[in-house]
């Protein structure tokens, strides 16, 4: 920097970066508690605009330097104001628009955004590199290669992820053989396109970057396809930690710490809530990010007679419900299809009018994203201490009145503690057939997204409410009176 | 076809089997149901309430005429007689204990159906009609104690001085006895309680009662009831009996060996040495009782002042409930029997249920069936044992050390040959993975989509990499730098929004 006003610029800048980093951090620490997590909100988009304007500033002092062509400076101005103002608009529309059940999409589609923004600037970065014909720097090349291959599988797989949890994909895991052996073959030969890449020099290094980029493409969509549809929450978070993986390795790349840290800051804590989740599900960490997860598991339990089930109707679960002192409500993905959370909002507001002690039990992995439930039952105005954790409510409930299981099923599936054979033994469960009875909500008798037949619904407390969610809970609660 | 509820003819009958409700529920099924005139005036069933819930009443001659015949009790020799052949009969029977019963159905050529012979396996469990009957008079057992005994049951400190809790003692942990613990346990009692099962202690405890152990072999149960004991051990269990018997106010006995007289276990020089105004309820009268004092039906008061009731018909003194229980009871039978909803009575004898029930079928004697497991065997038991996890491999922690040490030479290795720029940004880096991974750590788990979501927007950060590159003199460079800009903008400004929009819903109670 050769003139005094740009060096005091780029300081200027570091010094916005450093703050919007601090806020960054104090923007995820908020979010760890209800009471700090708006506060927390509004300090990671104070981050995210003190980062804009700093570099918006930077960009527009070129300006003032008498060495860089003023065209190109212009056009690029231009392009920036164009593209920032399409893409929030788009933001916000989508923001504005979107259901409460369908957040898991959204997500996994902006997971997308991010990846295929981390492929563009790696390319770009390159193309800058070769246009000017400077000798590449080999350390320089492998950050760019990593940026393009962990925005490229972070693309395809939020692609794939997106497609099933909008049900327009199957979401059954897709299983090729020697699947394991496809994924590894891709590493191995990504990794021989690195060093090629890094000795490589000019334009002839665009071949190994594309033919990285088609195989890293192949293998985020592999590793996604492999994975179930039940098992989304722990995808959705873990490309969370991909993406923020690439925004930390265009960082590199750029020579930018911001980038670097917010891209670590992401990528870490995405990691860690896949791994709390996968504890959750009792699943080891490397067999799902290794893709096919759950299809290891022992096959399907051989038929066996579970005897009968009994059938109950809305009236007389009303009767029920009214007479209880305490009543525990544990929703399930069911739920959210239904769009049943605002009738068991009303339920829940007339049962506490009437005195009775209704508490909901989420669990961990209940819905397809992690805290799932806890946003539909927030819409619906569910007040969120009454909202317990998988851990905070099993001991309590031997001393319940009623369960009532609303379009859950593996989540408190007994086989998973009784049955070492399951497929999903050894899971978590909450262990809602400890109340006194157990009123199970569900379209039919058939299994849940694991496939494993619930011998909850066979034991002699549970009693099954068949037919549509909403329905039923609106029949309860017009029999609430 | 047609379902007939017949109006009880035993004396004093309270019961009735269906209730306007059940009724109901039965005609659900497919079948025409007619009940007797006054056939539920004792159990609060008014003819009219059978009327609003569109149950046809009928007279003594159209009920018996029908094709399924429920009744409460076993039909008489005049009631078999009025039966047309090819009926069936469904009632309690004991048909281990009425063999003559048994030869009057076959040779009437009907279809009988005992309720009380329903295997104890858990599938039948809501056709269990002695659970739900005893259920009931296990809870009376211990109202009737209370009308006779002369002081409360819940301890308490007053001003006219302090008032000690009533001791409750209660033998047999089955359905009755546990009906009868809470019920005691409700009321303030302090509860004791003994079965020959050492595996139902667990069921005591869990009702709030102490459970009473005697030093011996037992063995457990097979076929869900007691068996009779051997004499030694018999030596044991008399002296508990004996000393338990005369510490409690209030003894409740409900012993019953299936098909065989219910054992004797307080003798009468145990009731003789009771403190008087001592209450004695033994619901096992019917077959003989377990006390030695007790006289069927009656009550009697000792010479001792030790009052020992014989009721037999404790169930019956709640009539409504009863007879709703055992509606629902038979509903859930002829749910079974009638898989296809249509009205029409169907035996399987593959199914242990309905092998288990039938005494005869049109004619010929089914008496007995083949001997059923149940579920309080230990096979069950073992099953019901959460998953042992296998214990987790002990690494030998030396080798965790040479692993970490080789990793940090590796690195140090690595590190050496970077050039010097990279270090810097490697060092952020480390750092902020490392808080990362702190500030995560105690998320509140409702929290987990909102935070997904803003650590979404905030990797739209890699915005400020486009933008820097979108001055670059090279428009192919500017274009695709447009296109990332775009991209990396929905991100930024929808992720915020759309947490916000969250955050915004979340509120306390």
């Amino acid at each position: 920097m050769d003139s005094d006003s740009g060096s005091s610029m780029v300081s200027f800048v570091t010094g916005a970066y450093i703050l919007a980093a601090l806020l960054f951090i104090l923007a995820l620490a908020g979010l760890s508690k209800h009471e700090t997590a708006r506060r927390g909100n509004q300090f990671g988009m104070a981050g995210m605009g003190l980062a804009l304007v700093a570099t918006l500033l930077l960009v527009l002092d070129y300006l003032n330097t008498d060495y860089l062509d003023q065209g190109p400076i212009v056009v690029g101005l231009v392009i920036i104001v164009v593209a920032m103002a399409v893409g929030a608009m788009i933001g916000i529309r989508l923001a504005s628009s979107v259901e409460m059940t369908g957040m898991p999409e959204l997500i996994a589609m902006m997971h997308s955004f991010v990846g295929l923004a981390a492929v563009l600037v790696g390319y770009n970065t390159y193309i800058e590199v070769a246009d000017l014909g400077v000798q590449s720097d080999a350390v320089h090349n492998g950050e760019v290669f990593l940026g393009v291959f962990i925005g490229a599988v972070t693309f395809t797989g939020s692609i794939v992820a997106n497609l099933k949890l909008s049900a327009k994909m199957k979401s059954s895991p897709l299983t090729l053989p020697g699947r394991h052996q496809l994924n590894l073959a891709i590493l191995v030969l990504s990794a021989v396109l690195m060093v090629w890449f890094m000795l490589a020099d000019g334009w002839v290094a665009m071949a190994p970057l594309a033919l990285m980029t088609v195989l890293a493409l192949v293998l985020g969509f592999h590793l996604v396809a492999a994975i179930g549809g039940g098992d989304m929450p722990v995808v959705v978070s873990m490309l969370n930690s991909y993406s923020g993986w690439a925004a930390a390795a265009a960082g590199f790349m750029l020579g930018n710490d911001l980038l670097i840290i917010t891209g670590a800051l992401v990528g870490s804590s995405g990691a860690i809530l896949s791994y709390i989740m996968c504890k959750a599900m009792n699943r080891s960490f490397i067999s799902v990010i290794a893709g096919g997860f759950g299809s290891d598991g022992g096959g399907p339990a051989e038929d066996r007679d579970y005897g009968d089930h009994r059938e109950i109707q809305s009236g007389d679960v009303a009767d029920l419900l009214a007479g209880a002192s305490s009543v525990v409500i544990t929703p399930g993905y069911g739920m959210a299809v239904a769009q049943a959370q605002y009738p068991v909002a009303e339920m829940t507001r007339k049962l506490r009018e009437k005195g009775v002690d209704v508490r909901f039990g989420i669990h961990p992995v209940a819905g397809r994203l992690p805290g799932h439930m806890n946003v539909l039952l927030a819409e619906a105005k569910v007040p969120y201490d009454i909202v317990l954790e998988m851990d905070e409510i099993n001991d309590d409930l031997p001393e319940v009145d009623v369960v009532l299981v609303i379009g859950a099923n593996d989540t408190v599936n007994p086989a998973a503690l009784e049955e070492p054979n399951s497929p999903i033994a050894g899971m978590p469960v909450i262990e809602v057939w400890r109340a006194k009875d157990v009123i199970v909500f569900k379209r039919s008798m058939a299994t849940g997204y694991a496939g494993v037949q619930n011998p909850l619904f066979f034991k002699d407390n549970t009693q099954m409410l068949f037919g549509d969610a909403k329905d039923k809970v609106n029949e309860i609660v017009a029999a609430l009176g | 076809m047609r379902i007939g509820i017949p109006r009880e003819s035993r004396p004093g009958e309270t019961l009735v089997a269906a209730t306007a409700k059940t009724a109901s529920q039965l005609a659900a099924l497919g079948y025409d149901v007619v009940v007797e005139a006054g056939a539920g005036a004792a159990a609060d069933q008014p003819d009219t309430s059978y009327a609003d819930a569109g149950v046809a009443i009928g007279t003594s001659a159209d009920v018996w005429s029908s094709d399924v015949l429920v009744k409460v009790n076993a039909p008489t020799a005049d009631e078999i007689a009025r039966l047309r052949s090819g009926a069936t009969v469904i009632a309690l029977m004991a048909p281990a204990r009425s063999p003559e019963l048994v030869e009057q159905l076959a040779a009437a050529g009907v279809t009988g159906l005992a309720m009380d012979a329903v295997p104890r396996i858990s599938r039948a469990q809501s056709m269990d009609v002695l659970s739900s009957m005893a259920n009931v008079a296990g809870y009376r057992a211990v109202i009737e104690a209370a009308h006779e005994f002369g002081r409360l049951f819940t301890g308490q400190v007053t001003a006219a001085g302090k008032v000690p809790p009533a001791r409750v003692f209660v033998v047999g942990a089955g359905v009755a006895g546990l009906a009868a613990i809470g019920a005691a346990g409700s009321l303030g009692a302090i509860v004791r309680a003994f079965d020959v099962r050492p595996e139902v202690a667990e069921q005591v405890e869990s009702m709030g009662a102490q459970f009473v152990t005697v030093d011996m072999e037992q063995e457990v149960s097979t076929d869900g009831y007691a068996k009779e004991m051997t004499a030694e051990q018999e030596v044991a269990t008399a002296a508990m009996y004996d000393e338990e018997a005369r510490a409690a106010d209030i003894v409740i006995t409900t012993a019953l060996i299936p098909g065989r007289p219910a054992p004797q276990l307080i003798t009468a020089e145990t009731v003789a040495a009771m403190a008087p105004g001592t209450v004695v309820v033994d619901m096992a009268a019917a077959n003989g009782g377990n006390v030695a004092a007790t006289v069927k039906d009656e009550k009697v008061v000792t010479a001792n002042g030790v009052t020992v009731l014989g009721y037999t018909d404790l169930a019956g003194r709640l009539a409504a409930q009863t007879s709703q229980l055992y509606g629902t009871n038979i509903v859930n039978l002829l749910k079974l029997l009638t898989p296809e909803k249509d009205g029409r009575l169907t035996l399987d004898m593959d199914d242990v249920i309905q092998r288990g029930i039938a005494v005869t079928r049109d004619g010929q004697t089914m008496w007995p069936p083949p001997p059923v497991q149940v579920s309080a065997a230990p096979a069950q038991a073992t099953a019901v044992l959460p998953v042992e996890k296998a214990p987790p491999k002990e690494v030998d922690p030396r080798r965790r050390t040479y692993a970490v040490g080789l990793a940090a030479v590796v690195f140090l290795a690595l590190a050496t040959l970077a050039p010097a720029s990279f270090l810097p940004s490697l060092t952020v880096f480390v750092l902020a993975v490392v808080i990362g991974y702190y500030v995560i750590g105690n998320v509140h788990h409702a929290l987990h989509t909102p935070l997904m979501s803003v650590t979404n927007a905030i990797s739209g950060i890699i915005v400020v990499g486009a933008v820097l590159q979108a001055p670059v003199d090279n428009l192919a460079v500017q274009i695709i730098a447009g296109v990332a800009i775009l991209l990396a903008s929905i991100n930024v400004f929808g992720g915020f929004l759309v947490t916000r929009r969250m955050l915004n819903m979340f509120q306390k109670g």
